[in-house]
């Protein structure tokens, strides 16, 4: 191995290089634009732990948004049976259970399945049993239209977040699907984790419906509602005094309008009192059912309700032809803001669960950047320190090994767009102090060759050629457990597991390729003839 | 400089009643620990929970703290010290289960701000829901399955060189974990079992130098959970990952130790096998002192100066390291002689003893 040390040289002058190229837009704020053109300009990811920010995991209730179609085509079902003067006695939407239908007459059964089968694809009339003389369908969602509903409400969840978040505005979030309908969210360096929550949690579903001022809020508190209403409840909290109010408002189920026919949410400011409203503007079908709507039902009021909460009951004053409407209530400008995000980007197609969450503050991870860098200094300077000392000039020779090492392993995480985590750091000191181990390996090789008597140059040869064997042996198993670790971990740990591999190949590399062009360096070419080991 | 002379020679291999005997009381104290406790301390990552770190402008005690949190129903949270004495930083630990995550942190900083003025600070937050509680589990079990699969693999091929044999083992080790899992045992149940069939498939194959890796492995990761256990420390998915870098370390030890004794093995063939261990041990003594302590300085450094968030992470790899370091020389090795010991009763397996004494019957 003494052979060809230009070229050997050569290729450890061309590793130092590239890592340090690759370092570079890590270290430096503005890089120009030649390099920008050309050269690497990725910098080192931070993780969350080191950042501050956000980690969730949510879970999209898939199932209700089948729920949701089969409510849907239940609806569009009456309206087919009318058309096609299929008379019908009940018809029930069991939820994700299907759709209960008994017709009127047996002679219909043929002429519906024919209708359904050719109107329905995704679902299955079954065979029809009978009660009373009158066929009774169960019809059933079928499996593969089920699985295709619930990985379209998590596409299109994803799709909705991903807008939300875009309008927060939030450098380098990361948003993506995982297996079980669920969806990972990474948002770094957010400084108030409570609002981008509720903005990501939030359904937003926009309903508008009539309220019912023929029957009393008060006869169906107690119990008594009449039929095709519901209740629901308007809270709000007075900005000045802090406090809570609840009115319910008697309500028709039936909903007039939603909120997937707005192109557009702003917010603005009542110039009479000051106070931000939104503002929306529907399309052109959405701007004639609004048309219609409140053309048919003049002076009545209507509710503005999101996510079964009523936000205002406005009295319809006039027909509305221009396609706007307004969402008045108690906002702060921040609700009105938020509010705004969240119905431009549209309603979630089901509801979502948070299944996990873990913030980290920016503070935090402010500290945590500092004490995990300060322990890797005081670290690395002392091993630094102990093999000058124990192994004098070759122990120096280990240190520059050393040294290349961090340098290649920061330079190794910038080149694959890893992650740095605060284990990631841990995994850094660790390779520190391991990485010295190969190096010890071939130091006490080199000096039992020493002691047997043999000349310098073939004690290095000699300690080299032994302990290649040991080296690779003895890292290749702290590498499986890296490995099995970055296949199982999450964000930190992988960083850690990748840290640690990084580190270790890099070692391995120093160790042996780098210190042996080191050491032929200084005795072939500087003819060095005793080794200070 | 040396510390270590070239020319020395514990008789460690002699001394290894001593060392069974504290190994021994080390691992029957650790499993009389966990029993009282009644398992180790998981942290929330695999029970589920909400744990939450807060600073506050002065030190309060727990008592103060849990009264604070009254009036949101948590006062029955566990709360704890958290790192320099100086920081007044405390981990509020939620225990029940049945509470709303979603603005949990908000309303507990209110809590806070209410009871103890405006300096409030939430640092961190991690809120795991039962679902994600059960997934981060199953993850840990398997890495660590996999983790002792591969390795056991590993040993046995490098080692004894009958890869087909450990291939074996392998398979044979996925089978009845497989059938004991469709059991639904958990998970440290299933773990135990692994490490037992890999145990007796490693002793039944005869493969020697791996049943001494991994005793020593097995004696290591029990007695790191024992300091654990013993310091009230939490395991936390972060701990598990220091758990299986200790596996790696610590058999990184062992192999150099092993390799050494195996070439010399080989080369002095008619020398009794304690003769052997103990000069191998000898040799490889600088070596294995030196990085050992390399590596101890380097995370001392991280365990004093790295802070509270990797506080108990360092803590693992300290007591893991010097456990590590102690296994290969007093664990493994013994295991192996007790082994070829066994095997030399045997007729047909001379390994120098019987030469020596044929010798000197002549």
């Amino acid at each position: 191995m003494s052979k060809n040390l230009g070229i050997r040289a050569g290729i450890v002058a061309l590793v130092v290089i590239g890592a340090l190229i690759y370092l570079v837009p890590s270290l430096s704020r503005n890089l120009p634009p030649w390099w920008s053109n050309v050269l690497p300009k990725d910098k080192i990811h931070l993780g969350l732990d080191l950042q501050g920010g956000i980690h969730l995991n949510l879970e999209v209730e898939a199932i209700k948004a089948v729920e949701s179609n089969v409510e849907r085509v239940s609806e569009e079902l009456k309206h087919d049976l009318r058309k096609n003067k299929i008379r019908y006695l009940e018809l029930k939407s069991l939820g994700k259970d299907g759709i209960v239908l008994k017709l009127m007459r047996s002679e219909d059964v043929n002429s519906f399945l024919d209708m359904f089968r050719g109107n329905y694809p995704d679902f299955d009339p079954g065979t029809a049993t009978y009660e009373e003389g009158k066929p009774v369908f169960h019809v059933t969602v079928l499996p593969k239209a089920r699985e295709r509903i619930m990985k379209m409400a998590v596409d299109q969840a994803l799709e909705t977040i991903r807008n939300r978040i875009d309008q927060f505005g939030v450098s380098e979030p990361d948003i993506r699907p995982a297996e079980g309908h669920r969806i990972i969210i990474e948002l770094p360096g957010i400084k108030d984790p409570k609002r981008a929550i509720a903005l990501i949690g939030k359904t937003a579903l926009l309903e508008f419906k009539l309220v019912d001022e023929d029957h009393s809020v008060e006869e169906a508190l107690k119990g008594r509602i009449p039929p095709g209403d519901e209740i629901l409840y308007e809270t709000s909290v007075d900005q000045k005094t802090g406090q809570r109010s609840r009115v319910p408002y008697l309500l028709e189920k039936r909903t007039l309008l939603t909120g997937e026919y707005i192109t557009d949410a702003r917010v603005e400011i009542d110039s009479r009192y000051n106070e931000p409203y939104v503002s929306l503007s529907f399309d052109s079908r959405g701007a004639r059912l609004f048309e219609q709507i409140t053309g048919q039902n003049i002076k009545k009021r209507l509710a503005i309700v999101l996510d079964n909460k009523v936000y205002s009951a406005p009295v319809i004053q006039d027909k509305i032809s221009g396609g706007r409407a307004q969402i008045t209530g108690r906002f702060s400008m921040q609700d009105a803001r938020d509010l705004a995000i969240v119905l431009r980007a549209g309603a979630l197609p089901a509801p979502v669960k948070i299944l996990e969450e873990r913030t980290v503050g920016p503070s935090l991870g402010k500290d945590s950047i500092q004490e995990g860098f300060r322990s890797a200094i005081i670290g690395g300077v002392l091993v630094v320190l102990f093999m000058a000392v124990y192994y004098s000039l070759s122990g120096i020779i280990a240190d520059i090994a050393l040294m290349l090492n961090i340098v290649l392993i920061m330079s190794g995480l910038a080149f694959f767009g890893a992650t740095l985590t605060l284990p990631g750091i841990a995994g850094i000191i660790l390779t520190i102090g391991m990485s010295v181990d190969a190096n010890v390996l071939i130091f006490e090789r080199i000096r039992e060759e020493l002691r047997l008597g043999k000349t310098p140059r073939a004690s290095i040869e000699g300690g080299y050629g032994k302990a290649f064997i040991t080296i690779v042996d003895a890292n290749v198993t702290t590498l499986i457990a890296a490995l099995v670790l970055f296949q199982f971990g999450t964000g930190p740990i992988r960083g850690f597991a990748v840290t640690l591999s990084i580190g270790i190949i890099a070692s391995m590399f120093t160790a042996i390729f780098v210190t042996r062009v080191i050491f032929d360096y200084l005795f072939i070419v500087k003819r060095m003839k005793k080794i200070r080991i | 400089m040396e510390f270590i002379k070239p020319d020395v020679n514990i008789n460690f291999v002699g001394n290894r009643k001593w060392a069974f005997l504290l190994s021994g009381s080390l691992i029957l104290a650790t499993l009389v620990l966990l029993a009282w406790r009644g398992g180790p301390n998981y942290g929330v990552d695999f029970t589920g929970g909400v744990l939450i770190q807060v600073r506050l402008d002065q030190p309060h005690s727990p008592g103060e703290i849990k009264n604070a949190l009254r009036p949101i129903n948590l006062q029955n949270s566990i709360i704890q010290r958290f790192g320099e004495e100086s920081a007044s930083e405390y981990l509020i630990r939620v225990t029940k289960t049945d509470v709303e995550l979603t603005g949990l942190s908000d309303r507990v900083r209110d809590a806070l701000i209410s009871s103890f003025g405006k300096g409030v600070d939430i640092r961190r937050v991690e809120m795991v829901g039962p679902k994600v509680g059960k997934d981060l589990r199953e993850k840990a079990l398997f890495a660590i399955f996999y983790a002792i699969l591969f390795i056991a693999i590993y040993i046995s091929g490098r080692f004894e060189l009958k890869w087909i044999m450990s291939g074996v083992m392998a398979l044979s080790l996925a089978v009845v974990v497989y059938l004991t899992s469709s059991f639904g045992m958990s998970v440290t149940w299933l773990i135990v079992i692994a490490l037992l069939v890999t145990l007796g498939l490693c002793w039944a194959l005869k493969l020697k130098y791996a049943l001494g890796a991994i005793i020593a492995l097995i004696h290591d990761v029990t007695i790191t959970v024992g300091a654990f256990a013993l310091t009230d420390r939490e395991i936390s998915l972060a701990i598990i990952a220091a758990f299986l870098t200790l596996v790696g370390y610590s058999l990184n030890d062992t192999i150099i130790v092993f390799d050494r004794i195996r070439e010399n093995a080989r080369r002095y063939r008619r020398r009794p096998f304690i003769e052997v261990m103990n000069e191998s041990i000898n040799e490889t003594l600088s070596r294995t002192i030196l990085t050992s302590s390399t590596t101890l300085v380097a995370v001392a450094a991280l365990y004093v100066f790295g802070g509270g968030v990797i506080h108990d992470f360092a803590f693992a790899m300290l007591v893991g390291i010097c456990v590590g370091t102690y296994s290969s020389i007093f664990v493994a090795s013994p295991v192996l002689l007790i082994w070829e010991r066994k095997m030399a009763d045997k007729p047909g397996r001379a390994r120098g003893e019987k030469n020596r004494a044929r010798v000197k019957s002549t």
